[in-house]
């Protein structure tokens, strides 16, 4: 068994391309210092809880950096040669099957690379305030690390099972913080909810995964996409919905979007991280980096393009009826990863822009969830708007930052939100109207509550709880508040001469030039004008009245159908769960009755004969006698009739 | 010629059958045991007349052997019940059961 | 002739068993004297089959061969040798022994037959388990696998839980019964190896080159599947390890679904699959089915059970399903991804068992119902309770992800409705772990959990090995790959098999 390892170690194990340099170490340790951060703070145990926070916010910072470095190098590369593969080692072989663990840096995993540890190191500095009351800060830290390098191999892995690696990873790490506090019970379902739901999902992608080794031999995302055009149609368009029902998991979508809105049970930077900037992305990451199979299963990408259609309508209607802050913002999530799923579904015109939302959302959303922590955090962590109102003047900073996201996500001129649903909705319509007519639709409605969001808080009366002092968060919150809302404004600046378009080519393809129904400009008034009316609409609704403190019992049914998530938990429930339990006890009682009662029963059967028969062993020795002369009688009779 | 201690010999064996099945009294049992064993004799014996050899006397012999030791247990047997239980029936004797 | 290193491996845990047995207890009564001996003898071994390991050429054949005749009359032989396949499992075992002596450290404690004949027991169940994987002749095969109830029906019946004489008596009958019906099959070999060949013999490597004949191949394939069935266990012949193991202690769990229960793959692969290759095809849907259906009954069976230890054995009967479906899915795919998974549900079952062990022996109750809250009183053995469910549901990063994605993939490549019918267990094995972790660690600490003591240093000694072996696996199982490989295109071949080639791209792919 050594033997092989030495052989294994002869060869050499990692192989630097050509053109690479010396970025193969500062690729390695962008993923190897959140994971040995992680690893430290867990092993450690108590030993490090007095410097954990740092350890894991230094971590996150090293890789970051790295991922800066990488960036850089990889700008200074010529436009064609931009990718660098580094293989690790076979991960596991079976016949000719042969699965290597590598990361795969190109320009689609740098802008995740930017994304993850850049909004990843302001939420570990945001964390050391908002956590600095938990006892178990440190290992919060260590989830976060953990999170941080399960999310980096999902974006670097170079091959289909590296992704499900981190895949499974982020899973993880997401179902451990949305527990965090586990000693709630309403946080420990949440977590098991959120990691069932999303294997769900997984059933698609390990399916997925067994049809492209089948059909391919090879999951490395380079070797499929070279022979993705030799495989017939209905291969591919099965392979696109498997991982679409992966992507449905990860990343909310309808049907599979129920867990997160439970998700909410966890600390506030995990749901700005996690459950907002980054892991719910991976869905669009995985739509995105498999292109190559979508662009040639058109029906695949029609079920993506509804799927998104759905789920972003849905999203906006939950954030519309949602009292709670962050689930309104949680339903504004799924929305906007709607708009890019949408936008990825619809093939090489979308996948640049699916992304180009994708960072921007990553930005505002997460300064939003961040801005309600601190909210949360001036008020004893109440998230009951109808508890908030008029905060701007306790907490300027937060009411600041968090409206420089609002403007970002309505899509207010200019800034980033503005930029990058623009281009979708203007892909939309050029691909098919009914869906372009949704999204504006959906920007019209996240308007209307992002607004009513705004009001609820930061304006309208106060209706604070009595033992409430509103204050501004300290300075290892604000800051990263105001880095955020920073990159919320300029977010839009990718787009400049349509950089990120071009910059994204070589992974996702050209973009042809298409002519919309309807001129660019014409798109981008219209859904500013209908953002406009959504935000009226809020104004008059929310803003000029007063807003109770107790959630109205009288409203319209649709209003009843928001609020209960489209009694889509309900339908788990009643559909799925209580069935399945049923059945089970009947299992139980299958196997218990029928499967074991049959050796149970042939045992019995037989200790039954048995004392039946040993009755016959009466003791009295007359009957002995009498069964002997019957025995003669029966050989007697028996030997006349053979003799006949 | 024959046929007559054939008969006579059935007909002992099955009185003594019968009397072993429904008597009480041990040591009617086993008389009646002794009568079938006579009557087993008396067919050998006609069987050996009949073929002409002593075959059938020997086993007769052997009976008759097998008998006696019988007799000296059993009754001992017999005995050492009926001053134990103050009876003889085999039906008392009923403890050796399931 | 170099040294007869099997031989040496299979004595050294049966005398030290011995040895074991007899040592005499302390002056204050205590076996500790004993249960070190146990500890020494076992690491012994341990490193016996690591210098193995070390020494053994993966090339796809039998190594280390011992033969020598032992019974004219019937063709049997001493005969050892181990492959790929054996090696891995022999290694298995070798590193679980001392992991069970020391996690069982106080187990043997209030058993019937007193503290050293645990620990006797033990050693000697761990020689005869080697044997079992060691042998190349079948008759002396099947000479070990009904040895090795003696030892369990001792451990089980001696000491565990209140109903554990039930328990043992049900084990015995159940497996004995298999071994009857196998022995049919062994009779029958040698009536037909006597009548094919003219001199009847028991030899592995004589009998795969024997052509059985149809109807008489398919009998005896029968007879030795069910006896594997039962000791894997399969559905429906799987409700005596749900007993034995709530009522066993969770070190005899261990042995027993760890280590014998693979005698039962293992038998499937080096029997019925390289002995009746035909009537292996033949019966290939009807297994898998029976896979598919072990699979998703044993995952909702897990999903209802009330107490840990039941919910423990019900996970096995699913993964069992797995190994068998990759066994029977006859591609090198699924058949390496069964010999991994073998190894691999090795270690996370054990991690299981005996963290488990742990949260039980403290609480003094199995049932999900009387825990909650643990994480927080005692949260490194919350920690590792997760991690080891995690590998149980093959979570990637994990040891048994790789294998379970290799069945998977596997199954697929043979038929598609496999593979999607089994799936559903993925979502199963989240539910069934995640929430037994809820009910058991989350939460306030009730009653009977306040004050519950955390994991000591020899509790997480005992264990860490296993976890580390997880890791390691997880992301680096091709150590182990290299040995099984071989044995699985062995294996193929004797079964006359061919993988289907990928359907685009050809050769070429790598």
């Amino acid at each position: 068994m050594l033997n092989s390892l030495s052989v294994l170690s002869s060869q050499s194990p990692v192989v630097a391309p050509q053109g690479a340099g010396d970025m193969t170490i500062p690729l390695i340790l962008v993923l190897a210092l959140p994971a040995a951060g992680a690893a430290i703070l867990l092993l450690g145990g108590r030993r490090t809880d007095r410097f954990g926070h740092l350890v894991g916010t230094a971590a996150a910072l090293g890789s970051f950096v790295c991922a800066l470095v990488l960036f850089f190098n990889l700008l200074g590369q010529p436009a064609d040669s931009r990718a660098i593969q580094v293989d690790l080692w076979t991960w596991f072989s079976a016949g000719r099957w042969q699965v290597e663990l590598g990361l795969l840096y190109d320009q689609l995993s740098a802008l995740f690379l930017l994304l993850i540890t850049g909004v990843g190191s302001l939420i570990h500095v945001y964390s050391i305030g908002y956590m600095a009351h938990d006892d178990r800060r440190r290992r919060f830290f260590a989830y976060l690390n953990l999170f941080v390098a399960a999310m980096l191999m999902l974006v670097l892995a170079s091959d289909f099972v590296g992704l499900f690696l981190g895949w499974e990873g982020v899973g993880l790490a997401s179902y451990l913080l949305i527990g965090f506090w586990q000693h709630k019970p309403t946080a420990a379902a949440a977590q098991k909810k959120a990691f069932v739901i999303n294997r769900v999902g997984d059933i698609g992608l390990s399916l997925g995964i067994s049809l492209i080794l089948a059909t391919f031999g090879t999951t490395s995302f380079a070797q499929v996409s070279e022979l993705a055009h030799e495989a017939n149609t209905g291969v591919l368009t099965a392979i696109g919905l498997l991982l679409l029902l992966a992507a449905c998991g990860k990343s909310a979508q309808f049907p599979l979007q129920t867990w997160l809105l439970d998700a909410m049970e966890g600390p506030t930077p995990v749901s700005a991280l996690i459950h907002a900037a980054t892991m719910v992305t991976a869905g669009v990451y995985l739509i995105v980096r498999s292109n190559f199979i979508f662009d040639l299963a058109p029906d695949a990408r029609s079920a993506v393009v509804a799927v998104g259609t759905i789920t972003l309508l849905m999203g906006a209607a939950i954030g519309c009826a949602k009292d709670d802050i962050k689930k309104v913002l949680a339903g504004s999530t799924m929305s906007q990863i709607g708009y890019m799923i949408m936008a990825s579904g619809l093939g090489t015109v979308g996948y640049a822009f699916a992304i180009f939302h994708l960072l921007t959302h990553g930005f505002f959303k997460a300064n939003m969830f961040l801005g309600a922590g601190s909210v949360m955090h001036g008020t004893n962590d109440d998230v009951d708007m109808r508890h908030y109102g008029a905060l701007r003047k306790a907490m300027p900073v937060t009411f600041l930052t968090f409206a420089m996201g609002y403007l970002a996500i309505i899509g207010f001129p200019g800034f980033s939100g503005f930029w990058s649903k623009d281009k979708i909705i203007e892909a939309a319509l050029g691909e098919n109207l009914l869906v372009g007519i949704c999204a504006i639709i959906g920007a019209a409605v996240t308007g209307f509550y992002m607004t009513r969001l705004m009001l609820m808080t930061f304006f309208t009366k106060p209706r604070w709880e009595e033992d409430v002092h509103p204050h501004e968060s300290p300075k290892v919150m604000t800051v990263p508040l105001i880095v955020l809302a920073a990159l919320s404004v300029l977010g839009g600046l990718l787009l400049i001469n349509d950089w990120i378009v071009k910059f994204l080519a070589p992974v996702v393809g050209e973009v042809h030039e298409h002519h919309p129904p309807i001129p660019a400009v014409a798109v981008s008034v219209i859904a500013v004008l209908v953002v406009a009316v959504g935000v009226a609409l809020a104004w008059f609704l929310v803003g000029k009245k007063d807003v109770p403190r107790e959630a109205p019992e009288d409203v319209s049914p649709f209003v009843t159908l928001a609020r209960n998530e489209f009694f889509a938990d309900a339908f788990n429930d009643e559909v799925i769960a209580q069935p399945g339990l049923k059945m089970i006890k009947g299992l139980h009682a299958f196997d218990d009755g029928v499967v074991d009662g049959a050796v149970m029963g042939g045992a019995s059967a037989v200790g039954g004969l048995a004392e039946v028969s040993r009755k016959l062993q009466n003791g009295f020795v007359r009957s002995y006698a009498l069964s002997l002369v019957g025995g003669a009688v029966l050989v007697l009779l028996a030997l006349l009739v053979v003799n006949l | 010629m024959t046929t007559p201690f054939i008969a006579l010999s059935a007909i002992l064996f099955s009185i003594g059958a019968i009397g072993v099945l429904i008597r009480r009294n041990a040591i009617v049992v086993f008389m009646c045991v002794e009568l079938m064993l006579n009557a087993t004799n008396l067919s050998l014996i006609t069987f050996a007349r009949t073929n002409g050899n002593l075959e059938g006397q020997v086993a007769a012999f052997f009976v008759m052997v097998v008998a006696a030791a019988e007799v000296v247990v059993g009754l001992a047997i017999i005995m050492t019940i009926f001053r134990t239980r103050r009876s003889a029936s085999v039906d008392d004797a009923s403890l050796l059961k399931y | 002739m170099s040294l007869p290193w099997l031989t040496i491996l299979f004595l050294l845990p049966l005398l030290g068993g011995l040895v074991v047995a007899i040592l005499p207890n302390r002056q204050d009564g205590s076996a500790e004297t004993a249960k070190r001996a146990a500890l020494l003898v076992s690491l012994l071994t341990l490193v016996l089959a690591i210098v193995i390991a070390v020494r053994f050429q993966a090339d796809g054949g039998y190594q280390f061969t011992e033969e020598t005749m032992w019974i004219r009359l019937f063709g049997a032989h001493y005969a050892l040798g181990v492959d790929g396949l054996g090696l891995s499992l022999v290694v298995l075992t070798a590193i679980l022994t001392p992991v069970v002596i020391l996690a069982g450290w106080n187990d043997g404690a209030n058993g019937r037959f007193g503290e050293r004949a645990f620990f006797a027991w033990l050693l000697i169940l761990e020689a005869l388990s080697l044997g079992v994987f060691m042998a190349t002749d079948v008759f002396l095969f099947y000479v070990f696998f009904e040895a090795t109830l003696i030892p369990v029906y001792f451990l089980v019946s001696g000491f565990g839980g209140p109903d554990r004489v039930k328990a043992a008596l049900k084990f015995l009958i159940y497996s004995l019964a298999g071994g009857l019906i196998m022995l049919a099959g062994v009779v029958a070999l040698y009536w037909q190896s006597a009548k094919i060949t003219g001199t009847p013999t028991y030899l592995l490597s004589d009998l795969a080159n024997i052509d059985f004949g149809t109807s008489v191949g398919r009998w005896m394939f029968v007879a030795f599947f069910i006896a594997f069935a039962i000791k894997a266990p399969m559905f429906p012949v799987h409700t005596w390890l749900p007993d034995t193991t709530e009522q066993a202690t969770p070190g005899t769990s261990v042995m027993l679904v760890s280590v014998l229960d693979k005698i039962g793959t293992f038998g499937m692969i080096r029997f019925c699959l390289e002995l009746f290759p035909e009537a292996s095809r033949w019966a290939t849907p009807v297994v898998v089915v029976l896979a598919i259906i072990s699979i998703l009954y044993g995952a909702l069976m897990a999903i209802g059970s009330k107490d840990i230890m039941r919910l423990i054995a019900y996970t096995s009967v699913s993964h069992f399903g797995f190994i068998v479906m990759g066994i029977f899915v006859m591609n090198s795919q699924g058949l390496s991804g069964a010999n991994l998974y073998m190894f691999n549900h090795g270690l996370s079952t054990a991690a299981l068992f005996l963290v488990a062990g742990y949260l039980i022996s403290r609480r003094g109750s199995a049932l999900i119902a009387s825990f909650g809250g643990v994480e927080k009183v005692a949260p490194i053995l919350a920690g590792l309770f997760l991690v080891a469910g995690l590998s149980s549901l093959s979570l990637p990063g994990l040891a048994p992800f790789v294998s379970e994605m290799l069945v998977i993939a596997g199954s697929f490549v043979w038929s598609p409705w496999a593979a999607a019918f089994a799936i559903p267990a993925i979502v199963l094995a989240a539910i069934y772990i995640l929430w037994m972790y809820q009910r058991v660690m989350t939460g306030e600490p009730g009653e009977g959990v306040i004050g519950m003591p955390d994991l000591n240093i020899r509790e997480i000694a005992a264990v860490a090995p296993l976890f580390l072996l997880i890791v390691v696996l997880g992301f680096f199982p091709k150590p182990l790959q290299d040995v099984l490989n071989p044995s699985v295109d062995h294996t193929m071949s004797e079964v006359h098999l061919q993988d289907p080639p990928a359907k685009v791209g050809g050769e070429e792919v790598k």
